[in-house]
């Protein structure tokens, strides 16, 4: 028995379809996606692999032409069965953008963003949460002294991790990444790799990278999707040294994409 | 090499520059005629009425006499019309724009409606006036009463503040809602906690200026049946107004000259109220766009 399935799956995927009007974006994807660790999506421009996230926490139905067809279990729970809640779901499922997006508020209320909206109110536990997010995201000591001012004066790096530090402050069990470093400068893009070694340790991580070595630095699995379809699943060392499928292989070591 | 197509012609290039200065005079000729338009104006109000400014020009009603005229009923009942009117048209206006761009689905219909609010932007007052007569004045009762007229000028100004407050929402980018989507907030309570905020700017400037168009409205109120002779003070929502636009055109149309006065010193009144509602409009504008 190999060694990855004896790992739980916090999401398992199967004979998934998805179309945006008559375009099918996503085709026939299954896959068991481990928790605890960081599963890297890679792929060239256009091949789902942003959709693919989105669906996940079920952002991907604020198109209004999008139809799906296949399973999707969150836990042992069916995401789109009738009474599911997508607000419940992403409660449980964060989500991290590809452009620092904090809202035009100081950086207390934008951690405490998310904690109001599921009616914590009292001023202590809320002080708690923003502490406790922003530690997480590796922020506290450069904003402990400010936390009233507006988050647009950070800088693009800042930003990017109070959207992390916000999506913590949920308390969320798999954080969703969508090319997360892909506007921030090197240095940055740095301190958020080393923010998801440590964040790997509490969550599930699914982050969508153009960026090849960054899956390889900081991904225990990669999946690798073309034309909507994923070409190959497995371990990021394996992918990387020899993997199955040419395409693969052709892709990683730049032949195209 | 090739042969280079573009070369350097120096007579082409001057007749360039000579055009280009002949477009910068022309726009600053037409600039230049609206100022002095605006100039004379001000000028001819303000040295025809200034002599009748005085507080008791506030404080008296409107007299047979020039010089015990006042616009204390007229100031008053623009005072009372607005007061219905704010409300009313913010309300229904700012809910409409939510519900439109929002919750609505984007179809033809909703397109449809789109479209004609935009043309009823343009339509003129006295169309307004018609319909306020016709439903508030006859078929509700309500008389030529103040609640009457505030309600005609509320849907006079409602199509402005629904297109202004629409501009406003959509102008929050996309990624504002995906945060507050992802975070698990229901849609009321972004469009409580993310668009009303971040819109609130775009829609009290929208508001206010036209609601600067609403003081100045003469024509849909006429239509209503403002009086143009009141000698107390309304007590209730329910009694019959002037306002100050159509006292300054009671006082235009009357042959004395001293009452061509009267109604400049009425004009300089209605003028500075204006300038005052439009600088309130910009100071919220840079207020709070600096934030965002």
């Amino acid at each position: 028995m190999n060694k990855e399935e004896t790992v739980q799956s916090v999401y398992s995927v199967k004979n998934f379809n998805l179309w945006y009007g008559n375009t099918q974006a996503l085709k026939d994807i299954s896959i068991e996606i481990p928790e605890k660790q960081v599963v890297a999506i890679i792929g060239p421009s256009g091949c789902g692999k942003s959709t693919f996230i989105k669906t996940l926490n079920r952002m991907v139905e604020l198109v209004p032409t999008v139809k799906m067809k296949g399973s999707i279990h969150y836990n042992n729970e069916d995401i789109f069965k009738s009474n599911a809640k997508v607000e419940a779901l992403r409660t449980e499922v964060g989500m991290v953008f590809q452009k620092p997006n904090p809202f035009p508020k100081s950086i207390y209320d934008n951690v405490a963003y998310g904690p109001r909206i599921h009616g914590i109110k009292d001023k202590k536990t809320l002080d708690e949460v923003v502490e406790r997010g922003l530690k997480g995201a590796a922020l506290w000591e450069e904003v402990k002294d400010r936390l009233s001012e507006n988050a647009f004066g950070l800088s693009g790096g800042q930003q990017q991790r109070l959207c992390i530090a916000r999506a913590l402050a949920v308390e969320p069990e798999v954080i969703l990444m969508d090319e997360p470093t892909s506007a921030l400068d090197p240095l940055s893009t740095a301190k958020i790799e080393d923010l998801i070694h440590e964040l790997k340790k509490d969550y599930s991580i699914i982050i969508v990278t153009h960026n090849m070595q960054q899956a390889a630095r900081i991904s225990d699995k990669t999946a690798f999707f073309l034309n909507g379809e994923i070409i190959e699943f497995g371990p990021t060392e394996k992918m990387y040294s020899k993997p199955d499928d040419k395409r693969t292989d052709d892709y990683i070591s730049g032949k195209f994409g | 090499m090739k042969n280079k197509v573009v070369v350097p012609d120096e007579k082409q290039i001057s007749r360039r520059i000579t055009k280009n200065k002949l477009a910068q005079g022309i726009f600053f000729l037409a600039t230049l005629f609206g100022m002095v338009v605006l100039a004379t104006l001000i000028i001819r109000i303000f040295s025809q009425g200034i002599g009748y400014l005085n507080i008791d020009f506030l404080t008296n009603y409107a007299s047979r006499r020039p010089e015990d005229a006042g616009i204390k009923a007229a100031l008053l009942g623009t005072i009372w019309v607005m007061s219905i009117t704010i409300p009313v048209s913010l309300i229904l206006g700012v809910g409409t724009s939510i519900y439109l761009e929002e919750y609505a689905p984007k179809n033809k219909f909703t397109r449809f409606i789109e479209l004609n609010l935009a043309n009823l932007a343009g339509v003129p007052s006295v169309v307004f006036g018609l319909l306020g007569l016709t439903v508030f004045v006859r078929l509700l009762g309500m008389g030529r009463s103040i609640l009457a007229g505030g309600l005609t000028m509320s849907l006079l100004i409602l199509p402005v503040i629904v297109v202004a407050s629409k501009e406003a929402i959509r102008s929050i980018p996309q990624e504002q809602y995906e945060a507050a989507y992802a975070m698990g907030a229901t849609k009321w309570q972004i469009i409580r906690t993310v668009v009303l905020p971040a819109a609130t700017p775009g829609i009290l400037t929208g508001a206010i200026l036209s609601l600067s168009r609403g003081v100045g409205e003469t024509a849909s109120l006429l239509m209503i049946g403002a009086m143009t002779f009141i000698a107390y003070t309304p007590t209730s929502i329910l009694d019959s107004f002037t306002i100050l636009p159509i006292q300054i055109f009671s006082w235009a149309s009357r042959p004395q000259a001293e009452f061509q006065a009267v109604a400049a010193a009425g004009s300089i009144v209605l003028l500075i109220i204006l300038i005052l509602m439009n600088s309130l409009a910009i100071v919220i504008r840079n207020k709070y766009s600096k934030r965002y």
